[in-house]
């Protein structure tokens, strides 16, 4: 089943010198060798140091969404090379390369669903496809599906995983800013949420545009998110960069994120949010929480 | 053997920098700089008046960058002090600072009362400092909304002028907000009720010039670029060497003929043979005429025109096959 494709395909790194390699993840923060099916009940974050371990597209949306009420939307739309773009390799290449790792033809991966029973249209970005960098196919998908839930009064959710826009299709990866930027207007204007969960790394164009004018904006813990790199500020600014610094948990602080809130619990935090802003109840409330206390609770709070 | 064209253009700019400098330095200090100044103004005068080689040669990609960063490129200050009367700069985000490298307020554009926003990278060193090379905070990008309210309040036409390396990346900009001050910016042009007009007149840097680039009509200098990312930074990520940038520049395509054949912008500005710096009465009479008759254009559209056609413009941009 996919489950075990996943494995095969996304296991980071096998345990050192171990004999049954497919059974354990080495978590990449901590370097502890986790078993493989208690990671997966954990909804891949490190159960020894709370690590939030990327997820591609397909393995995000079996973590949001109700099991089997995913109706994929995109893939019809495939991307060009409309400069001929050439650096060290040609950028037909890289593409091909891409598709054929992920499987996809670009870094998006759309549809509808159910979140505890409330429908919704998300969209993914997939940060395994070149970076879940940000040209016009990424562009034209998250534009489709922001439209699709304006026609079919659904919330929109938006997960955000991206170097930025792709270097690539230059002027016309920037102005995907500003077309899904028009794209998200229909949700305003018939009254609908749109929620975008912030995950490592959402950098550049992509959190300067649709990522950042969310009604509600979610970060995952430890996701760095911010608008130039840290490489690029240290080398402006030549001295060193805060401890934490481009952090959700900095960017909480800072006042420019709803909440961080762990993986775990991010279907509960949606349902809960979203019966409330469309009227709605969820299948199954969330377990309660008094407000003040979410964003600590949520980091022990269990799927 | 003759100069190359380029090589030429690129030293006239920098000794009329300096002779600027020089000039600005002696107006500050009182003191009598002629003796320095004197010799460069006849080195600029003998190269402007030598025979230039096919000065109208085509420039390669990397060539037409140099000129529009260059320090004696127009800014633009330079166009509206010929273009705008009236202008009167409005400063602050109302909430943190006053940022100085995107200014702007009401004013008449030859004559038509218009909300200016401009990119000012400054003329000399000191104000190039203090104009942050025409870097813009998270507060400038928000002043720049907080000028759209009153546009729209009014009814002015908003005119955007657009010179920008790109968006200030700092500590302070990533923890005020950078990259959210560019986003609500982008969605506040795309709100806008008024025509708005956006020229890039030397240096279209990414996110933070599409911030004020969202208008009902994009146009650009002849010797401008536009981009999503500089040469440099560019070559520095996908070559690993930022002195690769030539060969960036060209892989971008991103120079005044390139966007045009992208459709990323409607028009481009003829600037005088040389470069705008050469002329710069005749380069701002260009600006000044095409910014116009483009603001005049868009005056026969009533709101909901100028929102459907703004919104038309940038969902149609984008270059994909479908199966």
């Amino acid at each position: 089943m996919a489950l075990d494709r996943f494995f095969r395909r996304r296991r980071p790194q096998q345990q050192a010198g171990s004999d049954m390699p497919d059974l354990w993840t080495q978590c990449p923060a901590c370097k502890e060798s986790v078993y493989n099916r208690d990671l997966e009940a954990n909804l891949w974050v490190c159960p020894k140091c709370n690590h939030h371990i990327r997820l591609e597209a397909g393995r995000r949306v079996e973590v949001l969404l109700d099991e089997g009420s995913f109706v994929q939307l995109s893939g019809r739309v495939h991307p060009t090379d409309p400069l001929n773009f050439q650096d060290t390799e040609a950028y037909s290449d890289r593409l091909v390369r891409a598709q054929k790792k992920t499987g996809r033809p670009d870094a998006i991966l759309t549809g509808t669903g159910s979140i505890l029973g409330l429908p919704v249209t998300l969209a993914v970005m997939d940060f395994a496809f070149s970076g879940g960098s940000m040209g016009s196919v990424v562009g034209e998908e998250i534009s489709r599906a922001a439209e699709h839930a304006a026609q079919i009064g659904t919330p929109f959710v938006l997960v955000a995983a991206s170097g930025g826009a792709r270097m690539q299709e230059s002027a016309l990866s920037l102005m995907q800013m500003a077309k899904t930027t028009v794209a998200l207007e229909g949700l305003t204007a018939r009254g609908l949420p749109y929620v975008s969960i912030l995950t490592d790394p959402t950098t550049g164009g992509v959190t300067a545009s649709f990522a950042t004018i969310a009604d509600v904006i979610m970060a995952e813990p430890g996701a760095l998110i911010g608008f130039a790199g840290p490489r690029v500020i240290q080398q402006t600014i030549r001295q060193s960069l805060p401890e934490g610094f481009q952090r959700a948990e900095f960017l909480l602080e800072h006042g420019m994120i709803d909440d961080v809130v762990d993986r775990r619990n991010h279907r509960n935090f949606l349902a809960g949010l979203l019966g409330v802003l469309t009227r709605r109840a969820p299948d199954a409330l969330p377990t309660q929480q008094s407000p003040e206390q979410s964003s600590e609770q949520s980091a022990e709070a269990p799927a | 053997m003759t100069t190359p064209p380029t090589d030429l253009k690129a030293t006239l700019l920098k000794l009329e920098a300096r002779v600027h400098d020089l000039e600005v330095t002696a107006r500050e200090t009182g003191q009598n700089l002629d003796a320095a100044i004197h010799p460069l103004r006849a080195e600029v005068e003998r190269l402007r008046t030598a025979p230039v080689p096919a000065a109208n040669a085509p420039m390669t990609r990397w060539e037409r960058v140099q000129l529009a960063r260059a320090p004696g490129r127009p800014t633009a200050h330079d166009y509206t002090e010929r273009l705008v009367t009236d202008f009167t700069e409005l400063h602050g985000d109302r909430n943190f600072a006053d940022d100085h490298a995107l200014i702007g307020g009401p004013g008449r554009w030859q004559g038509r009362p218009v909300m200016l926003l401009m990119q000012q990278k400054g003329r000399d060193t000191k104000s190039r400092v203090r104009r942050r090379f025409g870097m813009s905070n998270p507060e400038g990008y928000r002043k720049a909304m907080r000028l759209m309210d009153l546009a729209d309040k009014f009814g002015l036409p908003v005119v955007c002028l657009i010179d920008t390396p790109g968006a200030y990346p700092g500590i302070e900009a990533e923890e005020r907000g950078q990259a959210w001050a560019i986003a609500e910016s982008i969605q506040r042009m795309v709100r806008l009720r008024v025509p708005a007009v956006c020229a890039v007149i030397g240096e279209g840097g990414s996110g933070g010039a599409l911030a004020i680039g969202v208008g009902n009509r994009v146009l650009i200098q002849e010797n401008a670029w536009y981009s999503v990312i500089s040469p440099e930074s560019c070559a520095a990520i996908l070559w690993r060497d930022s002195a690769q940038a030539p060969k960036a520049a060209e892989a971008l395509k991103l120079t005044a003929p390139d966007l045009l054949e992208l459709g990323i912008v409607e028009e481009v500005i003829p600037e005088p043979v040389g470069g705008a710096h050469l002329d710069l009465d005749a380069a701002a009479a260009a600006l000044g005429e095409a910014v116009g008759r483009h603001l005049d254009e868009l005056g026969k559209l009533n709101e909901q025109e100028l929102k459907a056609q703004r919104a038309a413009r940038f969902r149609a941009l984008g270059a994909f096959t479908e199966s």
